[in-house]
C-alpha cells in the first residue's frame, strides 16, 4: 500500500479529459435531481403538484443528448479516465432503455403517489439518483465505477421500498431488501477485493488480461464465482431470490415494476460487463455456473409462479422466470460474446416495454378493485373490454407469443443458444422451451379471469384511467407490438454491438 | 392496377381486415349494427382484392409464385417480409375469403351469448389476418408469425362465446396448439442453423438441403418437429383430441371457421413447407404418416357412431376426413397431392356447412342431443333437405364435391411415390376405403335419426322452431351452390393445383 501511495503521489497530477457532450445525459439528470430538491426545499408544498411533471421531463430531456450521440457515433468509441468510463452503442442503447423506463416509472407513480399519504418530492428525488446510478452503471468499465453505481441504483431503493411507511408489508419489503442487497454487496465486494489482489487493476479490461494468462487458477474460480453470485442478488436468480416476492409484494406498485425492471436490468448491465471484459477468458468457470443458475431460474420461477394467487407476486416470480431467460445467453458466450449480449440487451428492451406495461396495467385496474388477488380480475372484459385487450397483450408477450413483442426477444435467445455445435446450449435451449408452455399457462390463466369469468362482485362500473397512466400504457403497448411486428430488425440493428475492449 | 396488384395486392388483402379491426376498435361498443356493417364491408372488400388478385393470376403458370413481395424484415436473421400466390396457395385463400364473410353474415342476427358483437367480430377479423397471412407467407419466420396469430382469436372465441365446458375446451385447444407449434419453431431454426445458408426462405431452403449436407437422420428429426407442429393442427391421431371440445364448445361461426380453414393450416403446412424442403425425410416419415392417416379415417368414423351429440359428431367427421386428406398427401405423388387440396376445400366447405346447420338446430331447439331431436323435415323442412344434401355430400356421393377429396386419395394410395412401400399403402388404401362405408353409415344414422320421423313431443309445439331465415339463407347458399358446382367441375380446382403440385414435389421426380 506505501509504495503504491508512495509511486501515487510522485506521478504529476494530469488532469483527465472530461468529454462533456458524451457526459450530458448524466449531468442533465444530475441538474435536474438537484433542482427538484431544490425547488422542493424552497417552495414546499406549493410546487408538490409539478414535481413529478419536471422529473418526467428531466428524463425525456436526458434523452436528446442520448440521442445525438448515437448520431455523432462514428464507429470509435468515446471514452473518459483511461478507458474506466466508456460510451459506445451498448452504453447508449441501454441509457436510453433507462431514460424511457424511468419516464414510464414517473408516469406511473404520479397518480399512486398523490392519491396515497406519502412523501411525494422525496420520491421522484429517489428514482431520478437511481436512474443516473443506471446511466452511470452502462458506461461503467471499472470495478469501482460499477460498484459506486451499483449502490446508487440500489440505496435510493432500498428506502423506496419502504415507503407505505404505515404498511408492515412494506416495512418488510424495505428491510428484508436492503439487507439481502447489503449482503450481495459484501459478497460482491470481496471477489472485487480478490479481483484486484490479484491482478493489481481495478479496470475490467486490464483484469481481463491479467487474468487470462495468470497460473493461480482456483483463486481467479474463487473471485468470478463470488462476483456472478453478487449480481445473482440483484437480478433475482435462484437460489439468491428468496427477498423479490416479499419486497415486490410489500413495496408501493410502481416502485415494484421499478425494480423488476430498470433496477434488474442494472443487475444484467453490471453483470454483462464484468463477464464480458474481465472474464472472457473464463467462460469454463462462468458457463457452466450461469447455466445453473438459469435453468434453475427459470424452472422454479415459473413452477412457483403458477401457484400464486396475487397478481404482483406472480408478476415477481414470473420476473424471476424472465431473468432465467435472459441469463440463458452468458451460458454460451464464448466466442459469440457478440451475439449473445445482443441477444441479452434485446430481451431487456421488449421485457421493460411488456413488464412495466403489465405493472401499469394492475395498477390501472387496483384502482378499482382495491386489490391485487387474481381472482379480482373477474369480469374485466365485460366492462373494460379496451384494458382488457392491453392487459392481454403484456401478458401474451410475457409468455412469447406473436405478434407481440416477447417473441421476437426468445427467438433471439433460442437463437443464439442453438449456434454452433455446444450441446448445453441447445439443451438450455429445450429447458427455455418447456418453460415457456409451462409459463404460457399462468399467464393464460389471468387472461382466462379477465376474459371468461364473471364479475367477483358483479361491480360493473367503469375504470378511469389519469393521462399519466394513459400515456404509460400507449407508450408501452406501441414498443410491445412494434418490437413483434415492423420493427424487430430496427430493434436488433440497434443491439447489435461489438462488445470491443476500450482504445 | 396490375402494378398495384404486383405491389400491394396482397399485403393489402392481408392485412385490410386489421385496418376494418382498428376502425371497430375506435367505435363505440352499442352501436352495434354499425359493428356488423363495417365487419362485413371489410370483409367484402377483402374478397374483392382476392378476386381481383385472382383475375390477374396468370393460372397458365400456377406453380410460380405471383404477386410476389419480397421486402427485408428482420435483417438479423435474415428474415424477410416474403409473401406470394401460387396454385397451393389460391384454392385456400379462396375458401378464406368465401368464409369469413358469410360467417359475419350469418353472425348478423346470431352472436351467440354472452353478446358483445364489437369483440366477436373484431376477433373474427384478426382471424382473417391471421389465415390470410399463413397461406401467402414465403417466409417461415414470417408463417410462424401468422400461424401463432391465429391462436389468440380462437382462444378466446372459444372460450367467451363457447359452450358450457369452454374454459377446459380453450386451453386444451390452446396448449396442444402451442407445444406443436414451440417444437415447429424448433425445427426452422435447425434448418437455419444447419443449411449453413442461414435464410428462412422456404423456397431457398429446399434447393440448400437439396445440396445433401444434412445428414438424413438430421432431417428425419427436423421433419419430426414439423410433423408435431402441423399434425396437431391437422389434427392427426392421436393428437386429434383438442379437436372434439374445441369444435363441440366453440360458437358457432368459431366451429365453421375452425373447420373450413384453421384444421387446412396443418395440411397447408406438409403441403407448402415440410415436404418440399426435406422431401427424403418425407419419403421415411410416409408410412407412418400414411398408417396415422387410416388410424384416424378409421377411429374418426367409429367416434362419429358413438357420438350423441351432432356437433361432436361432425367433429369427430372431421378426423376422418382429414385422414383422408393426409392420406392423399402421405403418398407424396401429384395425384395424392391434388385430391388433398381438393379435399381440403371440400371439407371446408361441406362441413362449414354442417356446423352452419348444427348451430342453426341448436338455435331452435336449445340442444343438439340426437336423441331428443327428430322430424327436422317436417318441422323445417328446407332446414332438413339442407343437412341431407351436406350429409350426402360428406359421404362422398359422386356429383357432389366429397367425393372428389376422398375418391382420388384412395386411389392415389395404390401407388405411393417411390420409395415408399407400394404393398403397405395398398393396406391403407383398404382400410380407407372401409371408412367410406363406416361414413356412409354414421352420416345416414344421423341424418335418419334428426331428420326423419316425427318431431319428438317436447319440440312438436314449440314455437321457437320455423324454418331457415333470411341470413341464414344468405350465408347457406354460396356454399351449397358450391359444392354442386366443384362435384360436377372438379377441374376448377385440379387444373390450378396440379403444375404447383408438381413443382412442390419435384425432388420426387415428379412429372404431370
Amino acid at each position: 500500500m506505501i509504495p503504491l501511495l508512495a509511486q501515487a503521489a510522485q506521478a504529476p497530477f494530469i488532469r483527465p479529459h472530461i468529454d462533456w457532450h458524451a457526459v450530458a445525459p448524466e449531468l442533465v439528470l444530475l441538474g435536474a435531481g438537484a433542482l427538484i430538491t431544490l425547488i422542493d426545499l424552497i417552495w414546499l408544498e406549493r410546487v408538490r403538484r409539478i414535481i413529478p411533471t419536471l422529473t418526467a421531463f428531466a428524463f425525456l430531456a436526458a434523452l436528446i443528448p442520448v440521442a445525438t450521440l448515437w448520431e455523432a457515433n462514428d464507429g470509435v468509441a468515446r471514452s473518459m479516465f483511461d478507458g474506466a468510463y466508456v460510451f459506445d452503442n451498448y452504453a447508449l442503447v441501454l441509457k436510453g432503455l433507462f431514460l424511457l423506463s424511468g419516464y414510464v416509472i414517473v408516469l406511473i407513480s404520479t397518480n399512486y403517489m398523490s392519491e396515497g399519504d406519502y412523501y411525494d418530492s422525496e420520491y421522484y428525488q429517489l428514482i431520478s439518483a437511481s436512474v443516473l446510478g443506471m446511466l452511470v452503471m452502462s458506461s461503467a468499465r471499472d470495478l469501482v465505477s460499477i460498484f459506486v453505481a451499483l449502490e446508487l441504483v440500489s440505496i435510493p431503493a432500498y428506502l423506496m421500498a419502504a415507503w407505505r411507511k404505515r404498511d408492515l408489508r412494506s416495512n418488510e419489503a424495505g428491510l428484508k431488501y436492503m439487507l439481502m442487497g447489503v449482503f450481495a454487496s459484501g459478497i460482491l465486494l470481496y471477489g472485487m477485493s480478490l479481483l484486484y489482489g490479484l491482478t493489481g487493476s481495478t479496470k475490467l479490461v486490464d483484469i481481463g488480461q491479467a487474468i487470462a494468462i495468470g497460473e493461480s487458477k482456483p483463486i481467479i474460480t474463487l473471485a468470478v464465482v463470488f462476483c456472478v453470485i453478487g449480481f445473482g442478488f440483484k437480478v433475482s436468480a435462484v437460489p439468491f431470490h428468496t427477498w423479490a416476492p416479499d419486497t415486490y409484494e410489500g413495496a408501493p406498485t410502481p416502485l415494484t415494476a421499478f425494480l423488476a425492471v430498470a433496477s434488474k436490468t442494472a443487475g444484467f448491465v453490471a453483470l454483462i460487463s464484468i463477464v464480458v471484459f474481465a472474464f472472457p477468458g473464463q467462460s469454463d468457470v462462468v458457463e457452466p455456473l450461469i447455466w445453473l443458475l438459469s435453468a434453475l431460474t427459470m424452472t422454479v420461477g415459473n413452477l412457483i409462479a403458477l401457484r400464486q394467487t396475487n397478481i404482483v407476486r406472480m408478476l415477481a416470480y414470473s420476473g424471476i422466470a424472465q431473468a432465467g431467460y435472459i441469463l440463458a445467453p452468458l451460458a454460451v458466450y464464448s466466442g459469440r460474446t457478440d451475439q449473445a449480449v445482443s441477444a441479452m440487451v434485446t430481451y431487456l428492451v421488449i421485457y421493460a416495454a411488456m413488464n412495466l406495461g403489465a405493472f401499469a396495467m394492475v395498477i390501472i385496474i387496483a384502482r378499482k378493485t382495491r386489490s391485487g388477488e387474481i381472482s379480482s380480475y373477474g369480469g374485466l372484459f365485460q366492462y373494460a373490454p379496451g384494458l382488457t385487450v392491453a392487459m392481454t397483450a403484456f401478458l401474451f408477450s410475457l409468455a412469447g407469443i406473436p405478434p407481440m413483442g416477447g417473441w421476437w426477444g426468445k427467438f433471439e435467445l433460442f437463437r443464439v443458444l442453438t449456434d454452433g455445435s455446444s450441446s448445453s446450449g441447445v439443451a438450455l435451449a429445450v429447458v427455455l422451451a418447456v418453460n415457456s408452455v409451462v409459463a404460457a399457462y399462468y399467464y393464460l390463466a389471468i387472461a382466462k379471469q379477465m376474459w371468461f369469468m364473471p364479475a367477483p362482485d358483479g361491480d360493473h362500473s367503469r375504470i378511469v384511467v389519469p393521462p399519466a397512466l394513459q400515456v404509460a400504457v400507449a407508450l408501452t403497448l406501441i414498443i410491445a407490438l412494434g418490437t413483434g411486428t415492423l420493427l424487430p430488425g430496427v430493434l436488433s440493428d440497434m443491439t447489435d454491438f461489438t462488445m470491443l475492449a476500450a482504445p | 392496377m396490375t402494378e398495384f396488384l404486383n405491389d400491394w395486392g396482397i399485403t393489402t388483402m392481408v392485412f385490410l381486415p386489421l385496418v376494418g379491426a382498428l376502425i371497430m376498435m375506435i367505435t363505440p361498443a352499442d352501436q352495434e349494427e354499425t359493428h356488423k356493417g363495417i365487419a362485413l364491408l371489410t370483409t367484402l372488400a377483402t374478397a374483392v382484392i382476392g378476386v381481383l388478385l385472382f383475375l390477374d393470376f396468370d393460372f397458365d403458370n400456377s406453380a410460380t409464385l405471383q404477386f410476389v413481395v419480397d421486402r427485408s424484415w428482420i435483417d438479423i436473421v435474415n428474415a424477410r417480409y416474403s409473401v406470394g400466390l401460387d396454385g397451393i396457395s389460391l384454392p385456400l385463400i379462396a375458401l378464406t375469403l368465401l368464409v369469413v364473410p358469410l360467417v359475419i353474415i350469418y353472425s348478423w342476427d346470431h352472436i351467440p351469448a354472452p353478446g358483445n358483437p364489437k369483440s366477436f367480430l373484431i376477433l373474427i377479423l384478426v382471424l382473417h389476418t391471421g389465415m390470410l397471412g399463413s397461406f401467402v407467407a414465403q417466409d417461415l419466420v414470417l408463417f410462424f408469425v401468422f400461424f401463432e396469430v391465429v391462436l389468440l382469436p380462437m382462444y378466446f372465441m372459444i372460450g367467451v362465446w363457447g359452450g358450457e365446458k369452454r374454459l377446459y375446451a380453450a386451453i386444451k385447444f390452446f396448449l396442444f396448439t402451442l407445444f406443436g407449434s414451440a417444437l415447429m419453431l424448433v425445427s426452422f431454426l435447425a434448418l437455419y442453423w444447419l443449411t449453413g445458408s442461414q435464410t428462412f426462405n422456404m423456397v431457398e431452403l429446399a434447393q440448400e438441403v437439396a445440396k445433401g449436407d444434412i445428414s438424413s437422420r438430421a432431417q428425419w428429426l427436423i421433419f419430426g418437429g414439423m410433423f408435431m407442429g402441423f399434425g396437431i393442427k391437422v389434427p392427426m391421431f392421436p393428437f386429434h383430441t383438442w379437436l372434439p371440445d374445441a369444435h363441440t364448445q366453440a360458437p358457432t361461426q368459431g366451429s365453421v371457421i375452425l373447420a373450413a380453414v384453421l384444421l387446412k393450416l396443418g395440411t397447408y403446412g406438409f403441403i407448402r413447407i415440410a415436404i418440399p424442403i426435406l422431401p427424403a425425410a418425407a419419403i421415411d416419415w410416409a408410412p407412418i404418416i400414411g398408417l396415422l392417416a387410416v388410424i384416424g379415417i378409421i377411429y374418426g368414423a367409429l367416434g362419429c357412431l358413438a357420438q350423441t351429440d351432432m356437433k361432436r359428431l361432425i367433429a369427430f367427421s372431421s378426423v376422418a376426413h382429414m385422414g383422408y386428406v393426409m392420406l392423399g398427401i402421405a403418398t407424396m405423388t401429384p395425384f395424392g397431392l391434388n385430391a388433398a387440396i381438393f379435399g381440403m376445400v371440400a371439407h371446408g366447405l361441406i362441413t362449414g356447412m354442417l356446423f352452419l346447420i348444427a348451430g342453426s338446430v341448436k338455435e331452435r331447439f336449445h340442444t343438439l342431443e340426437i336423441d331428443r331431436l327428430g322430424g327436422l323435415l317436417v318441422q323445417a323442412p328446407r332446414m332438413g333437405w339442407a343437412l341431407g344434401f351436406c350429409v350426402m355430400a360428406s359421404l362422398g356421393l359422386p356429383g357432389l364435391a366429397g367425393f372428389w377429396g376422398e375418391f382420388p386419395a384412395i386411389l392415389a394410395a395404390y401407388n405411393p411415390a417411390e420409395g415408399i412401400s407400394t404393398t403397405l399403402f395398398r393396406v391403407y388404401m383398404v382400410i380407407a376405403a372401409i371408412g367410406t362405408v363406416l361414413a356412409a353409415a354414421y352420416l345416414l344414422w344421423l341424418l335418419q335419426r334428426t331428420a326423419f320421423g316425427e318431431p319428438s313431443e317436447e319440440f312438436v309445439n314449440d314455437p321457437h322452431i320455423h324454418d331457415a331465415g333470411r341470413f341464414e339463407w344468405i350465408a347457406w347458399t354460396p356454399l351449397l351452390v358450391l359444392i354442386v358446382v366443384f362435384g360436377f367441375v372438379p377441374s376448377l380446382i385440379f387444373d390450378i393445383t396440379d403444375s404447383a403440385v408438381v413443382q412442390a414435389l419435384q425432388a420426387f421426380g415428379a412429372t404431370p
